[in-house]
């Protein structure tokens, strides 16, 4: 008993860590960094009007599988992405943090987040429930999936082209 | 001119506005996107009297089903009736006034208030009152929900005007109607759907600036560099200053920008998608057998329109676009992937395509969106106060239907929707 508590622990407090830092290169747009987190086949999603069905058939404000998160990286990194010129000021606070499975090689994650974004139009909060697939590779993790929920996704929105 | 709070029926602030000084053949006031007056002026002369683009007839595809739409800041209820027809609902109880339906969508028999239990039928006629003792000798024919004046439809495409009296839609839509049976030719069903959600992106800024950037062939080589050069793509050939496309002037504030010349220069299938015949046998096998190989290779290589149907149904090759004023400087612009009726193999790469270009986080459109944004503010400043849309007015030319064009990059469109801008506000 525990050991496993103490395992439980170790694991939480490495996913947190890991989600830290994910936030971190978001917000300091160190976006070939934050690339560097997600594993080889990653899915990066953003669903539109709700939880989210089936993003093969309905749209999403972001569907990126591994080559378009590439892409995307890129484009911001041309100096023309004009979306993110000047880039936005961000702070981003990440809470709830909870392990929801876990699996052999992977663990499941849900948590909360707010992103503070200040930039030309004024000021933005952005409140979403986020979902990882972390998979365990070489004693660090890789996003296997990241899914944002903003709370407010089926209403209309301003732009969003920092890392969300 | 004073800042106007006006009863939304009654305009009267226009006194003393002299259009013609305000809009120009080669320059408009900036005025025109920030009064709040003239906004007023343009919900009731532009947007509740001509015919408004609603949605399409596949979002509600069994009796009863319905879905919120809008036309202008107004929602109003888009459902099928009993018998297949496509009626359009305000959203709005005739007691008291609240809302009737607050899902986005679904399927409903009925409507009912949450308020008093007022209840209605799918066609917006009185189905029932609590207590009803209390209305003996009342009228209920009277007591539905309102019904949008005039509602019809054209390739699926759904319009409505709030007017009772005007132009029919087929006046309306005139050489757009071109466009979209072009559209529908891309199906080899002949039938385009609407079946996969919306995104809604939301831009501080005034909806004319969504409109003429539409069919602006000048800046996608400026504005959309970043995704052009890490994608390889080779849309900055269309809108180069070698380009042969051509900007168009429809009438009725219709513009397109065509894009087939260069297309035909290419003479390869699907290129106007930015793939291959190779890459999607089975929809060009399908287009073969539906049109025969000679006339569907043609629609291959000649794609989907880029039409702007004034003043709020926007084509854009593969994806669909609703623009909505919400207020003077703020505009929703409801976007979603163009499906064409029994074609899965290209609608997959529809909807991939136009999720990556769209909506707030879209390679394209949020750069587009802070253009609009940065415009907005320019035109509240004080010098110059006026806009230039000069361009190509030198080279100006009819085509062969008679219609104006210039080239790809000319704002003959631009200057063609102010022309028709006018001639709707100037009317009584």
């Amino acid at each position: 008993m525990m050991a496993t508590a103490a395992t439980d622990v170790a694991l939480l407090q490495d996913v947190t860590q890991f989600i830290y830092r994910e936030a971190r290169l978001q917000d300091e747009h160190r976006y070939e960094d934050w690339e560097a987190l997600w594993a080889d086949d990653g899915v990066y999603w953003v669903p539109a009007n709700g939880e989210g069905t089936d993003p093969d058939l309905e749209m999403s404000i972001l569907y990126d599988n591994r080559s378009r998160i590439g892409l995307r990286v890129r484009q911001l990194m041309t100096g023309r992405r004009y979306s993110q010129m000047p880039k936005s000021e961000l702070r981003r606070l990440v809470s709830n943090i909870e392990i929801l499975e876990t699996g052999s090689d992977s663990v499941t994650v849900g948590c909360n987040a707010l992103i503070y974004e200040s930039n030309y139009k004024g000021e933005t909060l952005w409140a979403s429930r986020n979902q990882y697939v972390l998979r365990r590779v070489a004693g660090d993790f890789r996003m296997a999936l990241k899914k944002v929920v903003f709370v407010n996704n089926a209403t209309p929105l301003y732009n969003m082209a920092f890392l969300v | 001119m004073q800042s106007h709070v006006s009863a939304r029926r009654s305009v009267s602030a226009d006194k003393g506005i002299d259009w013609g000084d305000l809009i120009r053949e080669d320059r408009v006031h900036g005025a025109l996107y920030t009064d709040p007056a003239i906004f007023e002026i343009e919900l009731e002369r532009i947007w509740r009297r001509t015919w408004v683009y609603v949605g399409h007839e596949s979002e509600v595809p069994k009796p009863f089903d319905y879905v919120m739409k809008s036309i202008g800041p107004e929602p109003v209820i888009m459902s099928r009736g009993r018998d297949g027809e496509i009626i359009l609902l305000h959203n709005r109880c005739p007691h008291r006034g609240n809302h009737v339906c607050v899902s986005q969508k679904g399927t409903a028999r009925s409507f009912t208030c949450p308020y008093h239990g007022w209840t209605f039928n799918a066609d917006g006629g009185m189905r029932g009152m609590p207590f009803p003792a209390g209305y003996d000798k009342v009228d209920r024919s009277t007591l539905g929900l309102g019904r949008v004046a005039r509602v019809a439809s054209y390739k699926g495409f759904v319009f409505a005007s709030l007017a009772a009296a005007g132009p029919s839609l087929d006046e309306h839509l005139g050489a757009a109607k071109d466009a979209l049976d072009a559209v529908c030719a891309n199906s080899p069903s002949g039938e385009v759907e609407l079946t996969c959600g919306f995104l809604k992106h939301k831009v501080k800024a005034n909806w004319k600036f969504v409109v003429e950037n539409e069919t602006d062939g000048y800046h996608p080589g400026f504005v959309h560099s970043s995704i052009f050069q890490v994608s390889g793509s080779r849309i900055t050939e269309l809108y180069g200053d070698a380009s042969q496309s051509l900007a168009r002037y429809l009438g009725n504030g219709h513009t397109e920008i065509d894009l087939r010349p260069e297309f035909r220069k290419r003479g390869e299938p699907l290129s106007w998608f930015g793939t291959t015949a190779a890459r999607l046998p089975q929809y060009v096998s399908q287009m073969n057998e539906a049109y025969g190989e000679e006339k569907a290779r043609e629609i291959m290589i000649d794609g989907v329109p880029h039409i702007m149907i004034y003043p709020n149904l926007f084509i854009a090759e593969i994806q669909v676009f609703s623009i909505q004023p919400l207020a003077v400087d703020e505009t929703v612009q409801h976007v979603t992937a163009l499906q064409f009726k029994g074609a899965p193999e290209i609608n997959r790469r529809l909807r991939q395509q136009t999720m990556g270009s769209v909506g707030p986080a879209g390679f394209l459109l949020a750069d587009d969106a802070v253009m609009y944004e940065g415009t907005q503010i320019g035109v509240g400043l004080s010098n110059p106060e006026w806009l230039f849309i000069g361009r190509g007015r030198h080279r100006e030319r009819l085509d062969e239907q008679g219609f104006l064009v210039g080239n790809a990059t000319d704002e003959t469109t631009t200057r063609g929707i102010w022309r028709h801008y006018r001639s709707l506000v100037e009317a009584a």
